[in-house]
């Protein structure tokens, strides 16, 4: 299946989803309002997405970019589902009842970029220590270990 | 006393041939450096060269030098790779591990300074300088196995300046002597270099 037919099925099985739904650089992609997320997600599993393969975020100044990659393997199709979730309120629900690969990858999520997944059953720092403070790979991270690059390198 | 003069006739005797005798920290400076078998602490890409260097090819073992993956069996830890500030601890206490006289070279770039992770990293150590002494800095990104088994030669003459005996200092220089040189051959000390001056 490539992603035009991915695009018409998905419109005929999920028409409320149809207009959430873009092709960007040849990946079809979802982007849906993170109180939607999870119907969403489910949505998309019960369509034969059984597989979660990377889940991510980006800072995107305002907001954060919450990213799940899913492919499908009796449909051979893969799409990015994203949703914006605010910067002053970083909390979305937790993908780990749909797909148990979530797990960790939110812990993850949750250590570099402070986002909180409500009914994730443990979330805390997975790779710094536990007694870090801040969240690294948000944009405007410091602490007095770090030195600056300069701006003739 | 009888008996240790009577030492190397009595050893003649017995058809075992002549002895030598020699004061005890001579032998063990002399001998320290010859063989210092390495804990290698590979954490990144330098590991790779690291395990280069002991296999067939640059053949690290003809150096006395011998990977061996126990701090406690070990007197040289080659710091290969990244550390972060997790991992830190964890290299501290290996190196905490290692029986007295211990020495520790840090090879490639991010074990000297952090190397491309010295700017606008938030795990990364600047250096194992930070909590380990470190005898011998190797740069590269990563080192050629051959600049880790030039370190182990400097280390060496860095070790026989060294005397087990309290208060003692050998002076020797720590370039290697090459046989073109006209130190070569000569010990410290000795009648030529006293004419020489």
């Amino acid at each position: 299946m490539n992603i035009t037919e991915l695009r018409d099925h998905l419109c005929e099985q999920h028409p409320d989803l149809c207009p959430l739904f873009s092709i960007e650089f040849g990946d079809g992609v979802l982007s849906v309002s993170c109180d939607k997320l999870y119907e969403a997600a489910s949505g998309l599993r019960d369509l034969g997405f059984d597989r979660l393969g990377m889940a991510t975020a980006v800072d995107r100044g305002e907001t954060f970019e919450v990213v799940y990659r899913l492919t499908s393997r009796s449909m051979s199709v893969g799409i990015f589902l994203k949703c914006h979730v605010p910067r002053d309120a970083p909390k979305t629900n937790s993908l780990f009842p749909l797909w148990p690969a979530a797990l960790w990858q939110e812990r993850e999520i949750f250590d570099m970029f402070g986002i909180d997944f409500e009914g994730h059953p443990d979330m805390r720092r997975i790779l710094l220590p536990d007694d870090w403070v801040g969240h690294p790979l948000r944009r405007d991270y410091t602490d007095d270990r770090m030195i600056r690059r300069p701006d003739y390198i | 006393m009888a008996f240790v003069d009577r030492l190397g006739e009595i050893l003649s005797e017995g058809g075992q041939g002549g002895i030598i005798l020699t004061s005890i920290d001579a032998l063990a400076d002399w001998s320290r450096g010859k063989s210092l078998w390495a804990m290698p602490m590979g954490t990144a890409c330098c590991a790779m060269e690291l395990i280069a260097a002991s296999f067939a090819k640059f053949d690290f073992d003809r150096h006395g030098s011998f990977p061996r993956p126990d701090p406690r069996h070990t007197d040289v830890m080659v710091v290969a790779g990244t550390i972060t500030r997790k991992m830190a601890p964890a290299v501290k206490r290996l190196y905490e591990q290692m029986p007295e006289p211990k020495w520790v070279i840090a090879m490639g770039n991010c074990a000297v300074s952090g190397g491309i992770f010295f700017y606008d990293s938030y795990s990364v150590i600047r250096g194992v300088d930070e909590f380990l002494p470190v005898d011998v800095y190797i740069a590269g990104c990563p080192p050629r196995p051959e600049s880790l088994q030039d370190a182990v030669l400097r280390l060496r003459e860095l070790i026989s300046t060294e005397s087990i005996a309290p208060g003692v200092k050998h002076e020797r220089t720590l370039s290697l002597p090459r046989s073109g040189d006209v130190s070569f051959g000569v010990r410290p000390g000795s009648a030529e270099e006293g004419d020489a001056e």
